[in-house]
Order: C-alpha cells, then structure tokens, then sequence
C-alpha cells in the first residue's frame, strides 16, 4: 500500500462550512437583523459551494494519478498519543471519500440554496443556517476522518445537528419529543458502534498492531482472523456491534422508528438530512470497513437479512400513509434496506452506487414535496391536495422524472443501481433466493406507492379549500433551480453504474482501490437480460395497480384495505405497533426503574443516613448523663468535702471566752510534760 | 500534824500555791460572771505570790522573792482595773456581764 500524498487543501472543506456555522452563530442575530436575511443566505451558502469545488479538485487529483496510488491526505496533528494509541486529526480522499463529498457538499449546496427559499418567511432563519452549515462540517469529518475515532466524531455531530434541526421549530412540543426520540434512538446505536471500535482495538493490539486509523486497521486484518472471544471470533462480534450503530443511523430494523417523527422538522433538513447524507453514514462506514464485514460472513448474512426485511417492512407501512413526507420517510427507510442488501451480499460498490442515485431522486422527491406544502400553506395531507400538475408544472416534471428513478425505470438512476443489487442478490451463492424474491416484491410495492403520491398530488381533482387553491403557484426560482439540477442527476446518474452485460460498471471499477471485495458474479449474460426484464415487468406492475386505483378510479383503495377484515391495513397503518410496543417495554421500563431507584434512595438511603443521626442523638445524650452525673458528682463531692472540713473547723470558734481559756490551759499542760519527757 | 506537811518545810507552802493555782484556774475556767473570773485571775496571782515569798524565805534567804510579790500585787490591782473597764464595755454593749453573752465572733 503506497503511502498518500500530503495536501493542504483537504481541510478547508471541512473548515469552510464550520466557519460558516461559527459565524451565523454567533452574531447572525445581529446580521439579520441589520443586512436582511440574503446576507445569511450568502453566509451559508457560499462555504458549501465552495466546499463543492475543492471536493471537485480533489476528484481530479485523484484522476490524475495511478489507481493504485489514489489518496490524498491532509494531516493537521497528533491527536491522540497513549501508549499504543495514536490517532491523528487527518482527512483522507480516497475514491471511496470522493464520492461522498461531492454528493454531501452537491446536493447539500442545492438543499442550502432551496432553504433559503423555503425558510424565508421564518425569523430564525440565521439558526437554520448556523445548524444547517455545522451538519455539513459535521457530515464532512465523517466522511473524510482516516480513522474511526473521528468518523465517530463526525457520527456523532451529526446526530446533534440532527436533533437541532429536527426540533427547529420547538415551540411546539412534538417536534421538540421526535428530536429527543432521534437522538435517543441514535445513542442506542452509538453504543453498539463504541464497542465495535474498542472490540477491533483490543484485538489488534492483542498482535501487537493497535490502531484505529482505517488505512492500518485494513492492513492489519489478516492478524485477527482467527481470534476468539467467548467462542466467537472477534471479527464477527465487533462487525455485528458496528452493523448495531448503522442500524441507528440508517434506520434499519430495530432503530428506525426514529426517521418518520424526523418528518416533524423543516421540509429542507428531511431532504438533507434523512434522505441524502446522515442516513447513509450507516452504508458508508460499512463500505469503509469492508475488509472487515467481509472476514465475518455471519455478519453480513445478517445484515442482507435486516436489510430485505427492513426494505419489506418500510414499503408496506408506506402503502397507507397520507402524509406526503411521511410516504418520502417509509420509502427512505426502504431504500436504505436496499443498500444495506446490497452491502450484505458483498456488493458494497453497489450499495454506495445506489446511495448516490437515492441522494439525486430522494433529496428532489423531498424538495418538491417542500413546494408543494409550501403552496398549499403548509397542508401535508394528500387527500387535501390533487391536480397540482396544472400549478406547479416545473415542480410536477422534477417530481415525475423522480418518481419514475425511484420505481426503477430504466434508463433513469435508479433502475441502475437497484438492479444492481438485485443481480448481485440473486447469483450469490451463499445468500437465499429468498432475499432477492422479497426485495423484488419490495421493489413493485415502492413503484406502486409512489405513483400512488404522484397521481393523488398532481393528477385529478384538486380537493384542497377554495381559498388554498387561488393562492397555488409554482415556487420562486431559488426553489425551483436545485429541482431540475437534481432531476438531471436523476436522470443521467446512472450511466456510470452500467450492468455487466451493456459494459461493466465504472463507478465500481472506480471504487477498487477502496472496496476489496469482489462480489462473485456467476451468472450468464442470458440471466442478466432474464432478471433486468423481470423487474421491469414488477415495477410496470405496480404502476398499473397505482393507474388504475387512483388516476381511473377503476379499482377501490378501500376495497382493498378491507381485504381479511382489514388486519393488514390496520397492521400497516399502524407501523406494525412497534411504536407502542418501544414505548412499553423501554420507556416504561426505564421510567418504572427509575421509580424503583428512588424509593430505595428514599427508604433504604434515607433511612440509613436518619438512623446514624439517631444514633449520634442517642450516644450524646449518654455523653450527657455521663457528664452530668459522674464528672459534675465528683467535682462537687470535692468541694463538699472541703466545705464539711471548713465547717468542722469553724466549730472551734464558739465566742466561749471559757472555752478558750480551757484550750490554752490543756495545750500548756501539754507542753510542759513534752518538755519534761523529751527534751532535756 | 500533816506527815511531810509542816510549817517549817518548802513543800507545804507550794503545795498551797498549787491549790490556789487550781482553784484560780477551774474558777476561770467555769463561771459565768464576768467578774467572778476576774476574782479567778487574782487567785492565780496570789497563788504566784505564795510561790514567790516561799522561795525567799526558804530558798535564797534574801528578801528578792518579796520585793517581786509586792510589784505583782501592784500589777494585779492595776490588771484588775483595766478588766473592770473592760467588763464594763461589755455590759454596755450586750447589756449582760455573762461571758457566754460576748460570742459575736462565733463562725
């Protein structure tokens, strides 16, 4: 492995955007309110362009060099030095980093632009910003720290960013609870991610080869291949505990209850946030760690499976919602189980690839949904809405272009890319056919439900009040323009992701230096054409069911939600209760402990620390006796003593001239017989 | 006639002196009135007397012992004047010549 290049430009991509959040914190207020809220737009906005065109730079740099020496690292200084620990503050580009950045500094550059826009009317637009640049920042040193501490750094800043912006708007109460429902639900998988990074540190420092920058780390692999920790192998426990992370950050199946209360913030930050970069930090970190996802094959069987059923689940949920950017949610949470199928079955190229189409058609399918709510007066509901298509024609032809990337139509983006993960599902030997048939259905059910937003938004009747519908119009051209940049992305971002049979993919080829495994193909060219048209003809499917339901009206949506009593609908209407059933089993559990801890506190606590009182009381009150009645005694005893002796005396002293006179005469007596005896 | 008592012996003459001494010092000793211990004191002095002249006739020959005893009658006249004043501020103060009145310094 060559050792990288050293530039200095690579910071100021993350710097830029950090500047520009430091600033419109601290004295946005002030510029607001003084130079009007385009000085906050340029403020914000500019740091992220030009963040775009260093990323830009950084991709041609790398172009010019061999394949195998592609990376470019800027390293700033020793952050961590502690026995065998060393971590640097340093950013690495590498094919695998180059995409990303310019997916999060491009498409986060159109979503700033459209913001200013869509959040014009609201007065804490200068905080908007600030956070919307910190997210950036944030995202960047995730993407591009060359060791896993500060990709956890990054991990981390963007769940505060999100938390921020999802209860933007915190005056009302259930925004503020969905941003604690996010963080929380994150926490969660940030501690399985914690004691994945500790687990591959302690183990490769057990060979002597302790490190957490990503470069070593790979090297290093092979070493701990074969080390156990309670009878499984090391490699497998910390990938399952890293897999746990991404499934809180990318919402998979247990953690995503998380992303559709998200909707509760800015439409901008949905399209940012939950559908173009934080989410896909999941797929990131694990297409960074492939070599060792693949070590731990159980792992990545695992993570096919959450993926598929969390594609399945997401999709079916998606079906009832009437929520437009509740549908958008679903079907974000439902693209990301693809791409963690895709990880699964050891294409990681695949899944990156499909996280780059999602972020083109998902930010565009989120931004429209913006306009349109921005039309109708913040009206989300899509039985209220209905042939916006005669309204808002540009927004109409973006949002269509988008829809049909989504549903997998070729040649738009997103045919491409999910067929790509299908393909590589299918000819898997060690992964069941299962997978791919229930990611195939997935993929009808995501054509069908969202030809179903389209037709019930833009075609038909508008069922919206009279006085909503004088005032729809098309979004100014600040909102529009990022639109049809993202439509043409959708579009034409494909081609670079060409299947096996029309030419191989480029963009997997670009990623080899990075991404080491090779998912095995064996597959003819015959099945390929075979699979391609199949799931043409599921997605053509759904668009019919969708046509017939809700543009001709030919076929009942009520009809069919009352099939089998209506359990299904109720099941899926409800989000499979999984909402209440977290709320039993961890909030109340959590509160009900809480409740215990405090009656001991109170009781058992309490109760010691009153009873050594009690008892200090008690023992001081025998000090007390004690002093009173034993010491006291004997000092007065003393002085009794004294005054019985002086009262005795005093006796002598009667005033008794006789008595006196007698005493002389006896003491002279005395004297004369001692004078007489003993002296002579 | 007294065996070893007889006039012409020292013995006898101090013998009575012994008993004058005695009976001066009991009447000190044990009466109430004032003056009655005064007559107490003056029984003592004479009974010293006695001693005096006896000693000069029998002892030295010389008339030394009787000069002496004329000097105490004098202090003994002059002593009793003095304890008669006294006596008499006494019963000026207590209004009583008992002895046993004056025991104001009594603790």
């Amino acid at each position: 492995m060559e050792t990288p290049i050293q530039t200095d430009f690579l910071r100021w991509i993350i710097f830029l955007p950090l500047l520009g959040a430091i600033v419109n914190g601290l004295v946005g207020a002030k510029i607001q309110k003084s130079l009007g809220k385009g000085a906050i737009s340029l403020l914000a906005c500019a740091p992220v362009i030009v963040a775009f065109g260093l990323s830009v730079q950084a991709l041609l740099t790398l172009q010019g060099l061999d394949p195998e020496k592609r990376f470019l690292i800027d390293r700033l200084y020793t952050w961590i030095d502690l026995g065998s620990l060393k971590v640097e503050m340093a950013f690495l580009v590498d094919p695998l980093s180059a995409v990303m950045i310019l997916v999060v500094t491009g498409v986060g550059g159109l979503i700033h632009i459209y913001a200013t826009g869509y959040m014009h009317d609201d007065k804490a637009f200068w905080r908007f910003f600030a956070y919307l640049n910190l997210f950036t920042a944030a995202m960047l040193t995730l993407v591009l720290g060359d060791s896993l501490l500060l990709l956890f750094v990054g991990w981390e800043g963007v769940g505060l960013c999100s938390y921020a912006l999802i209860g933007f708007w915190y005056q009302d109460h259930n925004n503020a609870r969905a941003g604690n429902k996010a963080f929380i639900v994150n926490r969660v998988g940030d501690f399985g991610f914690v004691l994945g990074m500790f687990l591959l540190f302690w183990s490769l420092d057990a060979q002597g080869h302790g490190t957490l920058t990503v470069r070593e780390m790979v090297k290093w692999a092979p070493t701990i291949q074969n080390q156990m920790l309670w009878g499984i192998p090391v490699i497998t426990l910390a990938t399952l505990f890293l897999f746990v992370g991404a499934t809180g950050k990318s919402a998979q199946i247990p953690l995503y209850v998380w992303l559709p209360d998200a909707m509760a913030g800015p439409t901008p930050v949905s399209a940012l946030i939950h559908a173009a970069t934080m989410v896909t930090a999941g797929v990131y970190m694990t297409a960074r760690m492939n070599v060792f996802f693949s070590l731990a094959p159980a792992t990545l069987n695992l993570i096919a499976w959450i993926g598929v059923a969390t594609a399945m689940v997401a999709a079916t949920i998606a079906l009832t919602q009437v929520d437009i950017k509740k549908v958008l949610a679903y079907s974000t949470v439902s693209q990301l189980g693809y791409m963690f199928i895709g990880v699964g079955v050891g294409g990681y190229a695949a899944a990156i690839f499909h996280l780059m189409t999602h972020a083109f058609f998902k930010a565009c399918l989120f931004l429209g949904a913006g306009s349109v709510i921005h039309a109708m007066h913040h009206e989300q509901d899509m039985r209220k809405m209905g042939g916006l298509k005669a309204n808002m024609p540009l927004t109409f032809v973006t949002f269509f272009i988008s829809v049909l990337a989504i549903a997998g139509f070729p040649p738009f983006a997103g045919f491409f890319s999910k067929d790509e993960i299908l393909w590589l599902a299918y000819t898997n030997p060690h992964v069941s056919k299962f997978v791919w048939l229930l990611a195939l259905v997935g993929a009808g059910l995501t054509a069908f439900y969202m030809f179903r937003q389209l037709f019930m938004v833009f075609f038909g009747e508008c069922r919206a009040d009279h006085h909503t519908q004088e005032h729809l119009h098309e979004s100014p051209s600040v909102m529009t323009y990022p639109l049809i940049v993202l439509a043409i992305g959708a579009l034409f971002a494909g081609f670079i992701g060409l299947p096996g049979v029309l030419g191989g993919s480029q963009f997997a080829h670009w990623l080899e230096p990075v991404i080491h495994a090779h998912a095995e193909e064996h597959g003819s060219h015959a099945l390929e054409w075979g699979l391609m048209g199949f799931s043409v003809l599921v997605a053509t499917f759904g668009f019919i069911i969708a046509y017939l339901m809700y543009y001709r009206g030919a076929l009942s949506p009520e009809r069919l939600c009352n099939l089998a009593g209506g359990f299904f609908y109720r099941l899926f209407d409800r989000k499979y209760y999984l909402d209440e059933i977290y709320q039993v089993i961890f909030v109340n559990g959590t509160l009900l402990l809480a409740r215990i801890g405090s009656l001991f506190d109170q009781y058992v606590i309490d109760g010691i620390v009153d009873g050594s009182a009690s008892l200090t009381r008690f023992t001081s009150w025998l000090n007390g006796l004690f002093d009173n009645y034993i010491i006291d005694g004997i000092v007065n005893a003393i002085a009794n003593l004294t005054f019985w002796t002086g009262n005795k005396f005093r006796g002598v002293q009667t005033g008794n001239i006789n008595g006196y006179l007698y005493g002389i005469l006896i003491a002279l007596v005395l004297a004369i017989i001692v004078k007489l005896r003993y002296w002579s | 006639m007294a065996p070893g008592f007889s006039p012409n012996e020292l013995s006898s003459y101090l013998v009575i002196g012994a008993i004058l001494f005695s009976l001066g010092v009991f009447t000190v000793l044990t009466r109430r009135n004032a003056i009655s211990v005064l007559m107490g004191v003056e029984l003592i002095l004479n009974s010293a007397n006695i001693n005096y002249v006896a000693f000069s006739h029998f002892g030295s020959g010389n008339a030394d012992g009787q000069i002496y005893a004329i000097f105490v009658i004098m202090l003994a006249a002059a002593e009793a004047a003095v304890g008669l004043a006294i006596v008499l501020a006494i019963f000026q103060l207590f209004h009583t010549i008992e002895v046993e009145a004056a025991e104001t310094l009594k603790e």
